[in-house]
């Protein structure tokens, strides 16, 4: 099996205005920034989380705290798989009890990320609200989970995968459709 | 990539490598202790048997938490219970437990190998939770674990252990991980608690019979337990003990100023410590203990969990069905 690259869905400064976009929309929608807190999801979760709090920094000039969950002990598919994945640290500095938090990821697929995600958050405490953003909706929904904040939608098929490159992980910034071949 | 570890019977089979994916694991763990909620659902479905051979206290219950926190159910069989009192045998008594069909078992025998012994036997993952006079490799990994965060790193540093070295399975484990990453260890007690033999665990191993040369530049001191059994006249009166080997304050400050002190527990104050140094700020062991939970549910979590090694992927019984 190898993979090749179809296309290209989104370039660097598509990136970036992309997250400027779901800073804005996020702001708006909370009616401000109180109470407000991210959460990004290892992997790339986290920078992404980053870039927003730091978009929304300088633009509504109010500081947003930033958490990373690892979502691994939450996985519904541990039983069924070889050797267990390995854990990485959860690092929220801030109680998320009353918070109004958005769980920020790379691609929204089957939504068992957010699931997972949901139940780590949970163990810490009783945030207000949740809600989700993603870079990429690429459909194939398996639970019922919508994000309400969406850089792209994609239409693709169940072979395809959606490859998100951040520089901060990748060296590169782009974000491509590629294809399993046989 | 990190060959998967199928079982933990001691640290000598381990390498520095294993180890040090070991402690990592346990740094989310660790973190975990803090949580309002401590309960996962990992493990849920999973069964670990507790099969203590030899009575345990704290050893049984860190094993017994740290399955419940990942959501794993136990099954405990203790020295106290009738069916060993009866006189069956120690591969009988495990092959009943894994008829049960646990995911794991974790060990504790008064026999050095029988954690090995039941490994070679049964199709599971075994955790040695201490075995006679051989290792206690869990008990080695939360020290591990305390040093590296207390001091910064695990390397290179100056080990004192104090006390009835020979019968101790924890100074044997601490002997074979630290030595591993370049401690200079000394070994210090009554001499017919130290004999030369010892020296051949670690390289560069020292035993040195005056506790104030052997606290010396230390930056770690760990302080074994004096079984009260093992302190009567003639050999050795608990006076003589605690004049010639108490960890006393005084005595402390021989170490380095900032020389952490751990002991495995469960620790007689007065005997082999005095109380001023349990009680004082380079003291680690109640660290100890709650990393303790730390390392046993990584441990845990990658042995026990996950698809048995040769069972088939679900996924692929149904395509080859398919076929």
């Amino acid at each position: 099996m190898r993979v090749i690259e179809k296309r290209q869905l989104l370039s660097a400064e598509e990136i970036g205005r992309t997250l400027q976009r779901l800073a804005h929309e996020i702001v708006e929608k909370s009616g401000g920034t109180k109470d407000l807190g991210l959460i990004g999801v290892r992997r790339r979760g986290v920078p992404l989380a980053e870039r927003l709090a730091k978009i929304i920094g300088s633009t509504a000039r109010a500081e947003v705290p930033v958490g990373t969950l690892d979502i691994t002990l939450y996985r519904d598919d541990l039983s069924t798989i070889g050797p267990q994945p390995v854990v990485q640290s959860t690092e929220i500095a801030f109680p998320v009890d009353d918070r109004d938090l958005v769980v920020v990821d790379d691609v929204l697929y089957t939504g068992r990320t957010a699931r997972a995600a949901m139940n780590g958050l949970f163990d810490l405490g009783r945030p207000r609200r949740i809600r989700l953003c993603v870079l990429i909706d690429r459909g194939h929904r398996e639970l019922p989970i919508e994000s309400a904040f969406v850089g792209r939608t994609v239409e693709t098929s169940d072979t395809e995968i959606v490859e998100v490159r951040l520089r901060e992980i990748d060296g590169e910034e782009r974000v491509v459709l590629v294809d399993r071949v046989a | 990539m990190l060959q998967r570890l199928q079982h933990v019977l001691g640290i000598e089979s381990l390498n520095a490598e294993q180890i040090l994916f070991i402690l990592d694991q346990s740094k989310p763990f660790q973190e975990f202790q803090r949580h309002p909620l401590k309960k996962l659902a990992t493990l849920r479905g999973k069964t670990v048997a507790l099969a203590f051979f030899e009575a345990s206290t704290r050893t049984r219950i860190s094993f017994a938490t740290a399955a419940a926190r990942l959501g794993a159910d136990t099954m405990n069989l203790q020295a106290e219970s009738s069916s060993l009192k009866k006189g069956e045998s120690l591969i009988d008594t495990v092959r009943t437990l894994e008829a049960m069909r646990p995911d794991g078992i974790v060990i504790r025998h008064a026999s050095s190998g029988a954690p090995e012994f039941v490994a070679e036997r049964l199709g599971l993952p075994v955790i040695n939770a201490g075995d006679g006079m051989h290792e206690h490799p869990t008990q080695a990994l939360l020290d591990a674990l305390t040093i590296r965060d207390r001091k910064g790193k695990l390397e290179g540093w100056n080990v004192t252990i104090l006390g009835d070295i020979l019968h101790s399975r924890v100074a044997r484990s601490n002997m074979y991980l630290l030595g591993k990453f370049g401690a200079r260890i000394t070994l210090c007690g009554p001499a017919m608690w130290m004999p030369k033999e010892l020296e051949g665990i670690a390289p560069g191993t020292r035993r040195v019979p005056r506790i104030e040369e052997a606290l010396e530049g230390a930056d770690v001191i760990i302080v074994l337990r004096v079984q009260s059994e093992r302190i009567h006249e003639p050999a050795l009166a608990a006076e003589e003990y605690i004049l010639g080997y108490q960890l006393t304050s005084e005595r402390l400050k021989l170490a380095r100023p900032d020389a952490l002190v751990l002991h495995p527990g469960p620790m007689i104050r007065g005997l082999e410590i005095d109380p001023v140094v349990a009680d004082g700020p380079q003291c680690g062991v109640l660290e100890q203990v709650t990393n303790g939970l730390a390392v046993r549910m990584a441990l845990l979590y990658h042995l026990t969990g996950g698809a048995p090694v040769d069972a088939p992927h679900p996924a692929k019984e149904r395509s080859n069905a398919a076929d």
